[in-house]
Order: C-alpha cells, then sequence, then structure tokens
C-alpha cells in the first residue's frame, strides 16, 4: 500500500534534499538517523516511482521515497493489518 | 563502427497504470480512452491482455466481448510524459544523441560511449535493468550498426530483452523477419510486396533493385537500403528539432455531425487552433487538407492549394469549408474531421501582394487574429469565441489547441 507522509527536509544551496524527520499522523514524530544511500528507484509494493531515499530510523532501515514533491511508504497491507487489530485478545 | 540502440517501452502507457494499481498488475488490463466523449478505444494493453487477442485501436467493447474480465482504465497522460522525461534522463547517462520517436521510443547512438564499455550489448542490458529498477516498467532494446535494424531488435523479442542485430547474423535474424515488420511496410506496400512474391525482408533485400524501383519509385530504392542494411541516417540530437512539415488537429464530435452548421462549429474550433499553432511558429501555409470520417469509420481526405500563402484564420476556414462541402453531402452522418495545413514557408519572408484582394481588409483580419492569438494567451481559449459557438456549447466545449498530444511522428 502507498502512504503519504509529512516529512520534515532540509534543503542545502545546491538543491539537495535530505528528509530529516517524519511527521505521523497521530503527532508522533520520528527523526531519521542517517540516510544511507539516495537513488532513483521504482516501488512496486507501493506503487509510485521517483527517488528513493534508504533511512534509519531507530536502528531499522526504512525507505522512503519523493515523487516529485510528495513523500510516500510502502506500508505492509493494510487489510492484513486491520484484521489483525480486531482479532480477539486469547484470554488466559 | 556506429553503435545504434532502439528502445521502446513495452506497453508503456498501460506498464505505467500498472504500476501505479498494483491490484490490478496480474490481470488483463487495458488503457482506453472517455467512452462518453466517443473516444472509446483501446489505446494500449498489458501482457495478460494480449493473450486474449485484444488490438491497440479496437472499440472497448469489442475488446470487452474477447475479454469480458478486462479492467479498463483511464489514460493519464501527464504520467506518461514523466516516465518519458524519466527515461530520457536514463539515456542521457551514455549519449546526448536520443532520438525520440514517440513518447516511449527513442533511437540512441551510444558511439561514443564504446570506450567504457565492452559492448553495445552492455550498454543495452544496463539500461534495460536500470529501466526496470528506476521506473519499474520494463523495455526492450535492439542493438545493431543502423537505425532500422535497431528497431527490428527491439520487436525481435518482447517483454525485458535486448537483442543484438549485427553485421555478421542480420542474415539469420533480420531476413528472416515479415516483410511487414520493417519500418515503412504498412499494409498497403504489404500487399504490393506480396504480389511480387516478396514475404520476408530477406526477400526484399535479394529482390533486383530496378524492379523495386519500378514498382516502389524511389520508395523502392528506399526499402532495398534498409533490409541490405545500408541504411545511414544519424540519430538525431534532442535538441535538433526536426523541421515543421505540417501542422494540424483532429477530434472525435461528442456527437454525430448532422448538417454543415454542426460542422462549421468543428471547422471553427480546428482551424482556430492549426491557425494559433501556425503563427506561434511564424509559418504561413499555402496547402489546406480536411480529414472527414463517417459514422461507418470510413474516411477520406482532401486537400487543396491557396491561391497565395496565409496566416489568417478565415482563409484556412473557408478553405476547409469549402473542400468539406465539394466532398460531403451528409448522407452518413459526419464522426470526426480534421484540418491540416501544409507546404510553409517563413512569416517574415516578403510576400507578393494582389491587386485583386482586398489588402486592407487582410491587414484588418490579421491585427484581429493577432488580438485573439494575445487575449487567449493571456486568459485561456474560451475567453473570447465566436458566438456561432455558443449555440451548441456541449459541441463546441474543447480546446485542440490545449490538449493537442504530440503523437509519434514520420520517420523522414
Amino acid at each position: 500500500m502507498k502512504k503519504y507522509i509529512s516529512v520534515t527536509a532540509q534543503f542545502d544551496q545546491d538543491g539537495n534534499i535530505l528528509p530529516l524527520k517524519i511527521n505521523w499522523d497521530d503527532g508522533r514524530t520520528f527523526d531519521i538517523d542517517r540516510v544511507t544511500d539516495i537513488r532513483y528507484a521504482a516501488s512496486l509494493k507501493a506503487g509510485g516511482a521517483g527517488i528513493r531515499y534508504t533511512c534509519r530510523i531507530h536502528s531499522k532501515e526504512k525507505y522512503i521515497y519523493l515523487e516529485e514533491n510528495r513523500w510516500f511508504i510502502e506500508e505492509p497491507n493494510i487489510v492484513a493489518q486491520k484484521l489483525r487489530s480486531t482479532t480477539p485478545e486469547r484470554c488466559s | 563502427m556506429r553503435t545504434i540502440l532502439h528502445s521502446d517501452c513495452n506497453s508503456f502507457f498501460a506498464s505505467v497504470e500498472c504500476l501505479y494499481n498494483p491490484e490490478i498488475r496480474d490481470k488483463p488490463v487495458a488503457v482506453g480512452g472517455d467512452a462518453e466523449k466517443r473516444h472509446g478505444i483501446i489505446l494500449t494493453k498489458n501482457q495478460h491482455a494480449k493473450k486474449f487477442n485484444i488490438k491497440t485501436g479496437e472499440a472497448i467493447w469489442q475488446a470487452k466481448e474477447k475479454c469480458p474480465e478486462l479492467i479498463v482504465v483511464p489514460p493519464h497522460y501527464d504520467r506518461y510524459l514523466r516516465f518519458s522525461k524519466m527515461c530520457r534522463r536514463i539515456y542521457s547517462d551514455y549519449t546526448d544523441k536520443i532520438e525520440p520517436f514517440g513518447l516511449d521510443e527513442c533511437w540512441l547512438d551510444v558511439t561514443g560511449s564504446m570506450l567504457h564499455y565492452k559492448s553495445g550489448y552492455d550498454i543495452a542490458e544496463e539500461i534495460r535493468y536500470r529501466i526496470k529498477e528506476e521506473l519499474g516498467i520494463t523495455v526492450s532494446i535492439g542493438v545493431s550498426f543502423n537505425k532500422i535494424f535497431a528497431k527490428l531488435g527491439s520487436d525481435y523479442k518482447k517483454p525485458d530483452a535486448v537483442t543484438v542485430i549485427s553485421r555478421e547474423n542480420f542474415k539469420d535474424i533480420a531476413w528472416k523477419l515479415p516483410a511487414s515488420d520493417l519500418l515503412y511496410v504498412g499494409p498497403a506496400t504489404n500487399r504490393k510486396l506480396k504480389i511480387l512474391g516478396i514475404k520476408t525482408i530477406g526477400d526484399i533485400a535479394n529482390f533486383p533493385l530496378e524492379l523495386l524501383e519500378r514498382n516502389f519509385g524511389k520508395w523502392g530504392d528506399m526499402l532495398y537500403a534498409f533490409s541490405n542494411g545500408y541504411e545511414n541516417s544519424p540519430v538525431l540530437k534532442s535538441d535538433e528539432c526536426r523541421s515543421v512539415k505540417s501542422i494540424g488537429n483532429s477530434t472525435t464530435a461528442v456527437r454525430d455531425l448532422e448538417n454543415y452548421e454542426d460542422a462549421k462549429i468543428i471547422f471553427m474550433i480546428l482551424c482556430d487552433s492549426v491557425c494559433r499553432r501556425m503563427r506561434e511558429q511564424g509559418f504561413v501555409a499555402k496547402e489546406v487538407g480536411i480529414s472527414i470520417r463517417d459514422t461507418d469509420l470510413f474516411t477520406i481526405t482532401r486537400q487543396t492549394k491557396l491561391l497565395r500563402h496565409t496566416d489568417i484564420t478565415k482563409d484556412i476556414y473557408n478553405a476547409s469549408l469549402k473542400l468539406f462541402y465539394e466532398n460531403c453531402d451528409f448522407q452518413k452522418n459526419v464522426r470526426s474531421l480534421g484540418v491540416v495545413v501544409t507546404d510553409f514557408k517563413s512569416a517574415n519572408e516578403a510576400q507578393q501582394i494582389s491587386i485583386f484582394d482586398n489588402e486592407e481588409n487582410r491587414m484588418k483580419l490579421q491585427s484581429l487574429d493577432n488580438t485573439l492569438d494575445e487575449l487567449k494567451y493571456r486568459f485561456g481559449t474560451f475567453c473570447v469565441r465566436p458566438a456561432k459557438l455558443m449555440f451548441d456549447t456541449s459541441l463546441s466545449g474543447f480546446s485542440p489547441k490545449e490538449e493537442h498530444i504530440a503523437h509519434p511522428v514520420g520517420y523522414f
């Protein structure tokens, strides 16, 4: 699934763009500790193509994509996620 | 020896749509025009739809008869333009000689990059891989020593493949292909070739040149050169524009045209667009052509010479209307109309004025056109229109100039 996200980014004087922070819908923010790779890439999972930033967030690797002027991430299948969240927890 | 690549994006529109809609990727998908506006034909289809023998250009309902589960999605031209640009960005890493042939095809002359690569095949493989990774669509690439064989190569194996047609193997690969695969062998030429007993490209190559010339004129010469690999036209740099030879617009009306009044409305809009584009480019034209397609999809084209070069909308409008009166009697209703102007010279060149025309009036018309151009440039096509167009706003509610899309141009 394609999920558009809000990103705080830095534009340097040469026009390079570097994402610094992901601002999640619920108000949480995630600092991007390091960008380890920047390249043009397509996302078959999300359905889109643009510049792919390989980011390290809380020691986890995550791709975020810049497609023209919108950022998106590949989100795991929402249906599966919802199913998981609605399954009643087993009582012990 | 030159190394020419021809890169062709496989089912370009459909591939882009499938990339953006992962859920339909494994189903038969076609990109189709708007059926409500009566542009309901198949523009491209993906590999799954190809299995059902769905053809580009057929009506959507015909395609759905062949494959009821076919998913038809509307086109997004802005997306295709973006992907086309992204492809060219990748090509430009290898050469500056990139000659586009439509949105999805390009010739590349990579001779200059051969110092850094072992072979043209290596470059083609790298491009194929990069487009797949970076754009998420596939290309097939032909590698050869001229443009014609490079194009044959890109058609040879699809999708996502590289084919090399070299001086050593072109007789084994290219010569065995049917003659109709050669660029510029359309249905009419193919029919004539068949009468001569020519079936394959090899047959053309081995056919006596004099006989080809007798049957096809200068095109015979060209076919002979194409099939023998003598073709040596350069790959134009992307910024070297081809000289414009004609400017035209055509449209399928939202409803069938039933009388001359309907046709006048359409011609008014088409001529306005064609003449504005012509004035923008700084040309004056001496020949006007129209095309008329009736409800049976039968098309005729007719052209006429004007007495003098002109860029006045009214002149072009009158000439095309005259052609229309002479060639259409509304036995069948008309589905689509087109206007094209050719035989250009620069608008800055001196013009012989006529003692019979009212030159003062012509100058007035010219300045009227220029004023209208300026207004439409600033405020849009719909800001000022002839009152006639207000009679039927559904019929006149289109603007070919803005909606114009450049389609693959001729090879010459």
